[in-house]
């Protein structure tokens, strides 16, 4: 039988495809097993980690509650010192604005700091349509854009390749773009990163435009900041005469007091370091050190629309970490290109629904594509409550009602009753129901760990395994999850 | 209607729920996490500050006033240096026995012309000894952030105690938010090829610290 729900297949389908490829699963579990475990060590380093993220999280309510006041706050301190700000409504825009702004400086290459909101809007697509290059300078970018690949992960977007991978894509691809690899060129991460320095050098030295994101903006001060860990940033940043940063509405902190909080949660929960060997920040323009002109375009894209939704407006306390998609069971299986978009993981699948809408299939099959386990929860630095959010957003696929759409407030029409999202939905009512079983199986990450189902948790097991969907999963949550688990586990 | 006023217009709309007198920001957040972590002396400080940027592959030196321009000598000897890099405001004395052509970074040099540059000697602002991190500001001795970034070797002076902080709360403090600054804990290093840590990627792959007491 064929699903019927506009939106079911998508991320079942992706899924199913990535859970068959025994190398990306190899690639992927050892990856975040191997993050998950040094994280775990970082953290708890810091006696006072709880208070942290609750402050973390409280800095990131208040500056969404009064968003706008912060955007005005930001907007006048950046042109203070030097810098001038854009407003993008949504992704044509901001790319219509980056654009024209290299066309200004007479340009036809720029170099790219690693950025989400800017895969989020294709801005490299789009200046390529104006004869603009646009190369991505970090590594694992790199590595992505010359294989014609997309990103799969937040922190390191090549964590589906391996080094043989690796090695094929730079002594295939790198001539096309520049410098070639060099003759006998092994597949050593140090040669391969040696390959990848070489190649993109002589593009620093000589690019006149960078193009970055940010990590954070204080609205006190103007001050943007990029955290990373080659160095490629810093050259993006300051060797250009042209700096242009596209950057989420939703990433500002109120004061300089409050990077204290983030500069301590961000590594730790991101690369599980003390610290990132490279930040940079900036407060506009500075004479003779850096870019002679900034220019930071404010990015909307859906953001608003989010805001708009009280439940779901949490999940633009994010700050990127990853470490939802280190612990997340149907990530590791699935992959991130399952998720089809540039968020990828748990906080993917809040986040793209809601800046997106739920009217594609993926989009509205992107709720279900979790376990409700709350490990995503339990190591958000920001505490972002990824279950509830995803429950939230399945009442509103199946329900449907009020929602904003492009900064109106629109009716969404429940999605045609189907069998699988009707059981889907009773699965997770039962669960928050019963608050028993709610702390017994989706609170306690310990267990979660434990957990690596060869398909699909929840209803996405039913997808990615038959398709005769009307029989299945109509036992009470508790039950199915006690059977799947048991036999299931991946040894 | 432009879009600045479109999103800003959006945004009010989106927060109609939250209501006009919400508690002020200084009362919505709390601030109960902790100045420092643990109790060191300054010494502890200190060795904290070398076993952290130790851990992170940062090559760690101690010297005071008599043995500091030997040693600089001696660690750009060891890398054959032919030209160094420095700050216009770097103290003389600290080259006084320095051998390689001290290159003068000013605003004309191209970046083409510091890559043949191999090694560059700074001072800090501030150093965080929680996490091994160095933080230049700009300042006179530590230049522009370009200097610390393009030679391949950067060997970086601390004075001790004086500019090592405990945490990352407290460099905060010292720190001007006008100034562009830099915030280094080991050498630019990458994890992307299946997390194995590789050193050096764009930036300086060796970073040699001299923690210069009194
Ligand atoms: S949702 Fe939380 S854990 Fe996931 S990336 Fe964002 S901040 Fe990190």
């Amino acid at each position: 039988m064929s699903g019927t729900f506009v939106g079911m297949p998508a991320f079942p389908e992706a899924a199913r495809a990535a859970v068959d490829d025994a190398t990306l699963r190899g690639n992927l579990r050892h990856a975040t097993h191997t993050i998950r475990a040094k994280r775990a060590g970082a953290v708890a380093e810091l006696a006072d980690w709880a208070e942290l993220r609750e402050a973390g999280r409280r800095i990131k309510d208040h500056t969404l509650r009064h968003l706008d006041r912060y955007l005005e706050q930001l907007e006048a301190s950046v042109t203070a010192a030097g810098g001038t700000v854009h407003w993008a409504a949504d992704a044509d825009e901001a790319n219509r604005i980056v654009a024209r702004l290299v066309e200004e400086t007479g340009e036809s290459e720029v170099v790219k700091v690693k950025s989400m909101a800017t895969q989020e809007i294709g801005l490299n697509e789009a200046l390529e349509a104006e004869g603009i290059r646009a190369y991505e300078t970090d590594l694992a970018e790199l590595i992505v854009q010359l294989g014609k690949d997309r990103p799969s992960h937040i922190l390191v977007p090549a964590i589906h390749r391996n080094r043989g991978e690796i090695r094929e894509i730079f002594a295939h691809e790198m001539a096309a773009w520049g410098r070639p690899a060099p003759e006998n060129l092994t597949d050593t991460p140090a040669d391969l990163a040696e390959a990848a320095r070489l190649h993109l050098r002589e593009k620093f030295l000589r690019a006149r435009v960078g193009v970055s994101g940010a990590n954070f903006m204080v609205a006190e001060t103007g001050t943007l900041v990029v955290v990373e860990s080659e160095g490629n940033g810093r050259m993006c940043l300051t060797l250009p005469e042209t700096l242009i940063s596209v950057v989420g509405i939703e990433k500002i902190v109120p004061t300089w007091r409050d990077l204290e909080v983030f500069l301590q949660t961000l590594p730790r929960s991101s690369t599980a370091e003390r610290m990132n060997p490279y930040t940079s920040m900036w407060t506009g323009t500075t004479d003779e050190d850096g870019p002679r002109a900034f220019h930071l375009v404010l990015l909307d894209n859906g953001r608003t629309d989010a805001l708009a939704d009280q439940v779901g407006r949490q999940a633009l306390r994010c700050i990127r970490c990853s470490a939802c998609l280190n612990v997340c069971p149907v990530y590791e299986r699935a992959g991130g290109h399952a998720y089809g978009s540039v968020y990828p993981g748990p906080i993917g699948a809040i986040l793209s629904p809601q800046l997106r809408g739920t009217g594609s299939e993926i989009d509205a099959s992107l709720p279900y594509a979790s376990s409700l386990c709350g490990a995503c929860y339990e190591v958000c630095p920001v505490a972002i409550d990824i279950p509830e959010v995803l429950v939230h957003l399945r009442e509103r696929v199946v329900e449907g009602g009020p929602a904003v759409r492009g900064g109106n407030k629109v009716v969404l029409r429940p999605a045609k009753g189907h069998a699988a999202e009707r059981a889907a939905m009773r699965a997770a009512a039962w669960a928050f129901g019963h608050p028993g079983a709610l702390g017994t199986g989706q609170r306690l990450a310990s267990r979660s760990r434990r957990l690596h189902p060869r398909t699909l948790p929840g209803p996405g097991r039913a997808w990615s395994h038959t398709r005769d969907l009307p029989t299945l999963p109509a036992e009470p949550f508790r039950d199915w999850w006690q059977r799947t688990r048991g036999g299931k586990d991946a040894k | 209607m432009n879009s600045r006023e479109r999103i800003l217009g959006r945004v009010r709309r989106a927060l109609a729920d939250v209501p006009a007198g919400e508690r002020p920001y200084e009362e919505a957040v709390p601030r109960d996490y902790l100045r420092e972590h643990g109790e060191r002396t300054v010494e502890e400080s200190v060795d904290l500050l070398a076993e952290n940027l130790a851990d992170y592959r940062a090559i760690v030196h101690r010297a005071d006033a008599a043995d500091l321009p030997l040693l600089i000598t001696r660690l750009l000897a060891a890398r054959g240096a032919e030209e160094v890099l420095v700050p216009p405001g770097l103290p003389d004395w600290w080259m006084t026995a320095a051998d390689p052509v001290r290159i003068h970074d000013r605003a004309e040099l191209t970046p083409q012309r510091l890559d043949r540059v191999g090694s560059v000697v700074t001072g800090c602002a501030v150093a965080i000894a929680e996490t091994g991190t160095l933080v230049l500001d700009g300042s006179p001795d530590q230049g522009r952030r370009r200097i610390s970034l393009i030679p391949d070797h950067h060997i970086c002076v601390v004075r001790v105690p004086s500019q090592v902080v405990a945490s990352v709360p407290q460099a905060l403090e010292r720190l001007a938010p006008t100034r562009p600054l830099t915030w280094i804990s080991g050498p630019s290093a990458t994890s992307d090829i299946e997390l194995d840590r590789v050193e050096g990627v764009h930036g300086p792959r060796t970073l040699e610290v001299i923690l210069l007491d009194g």
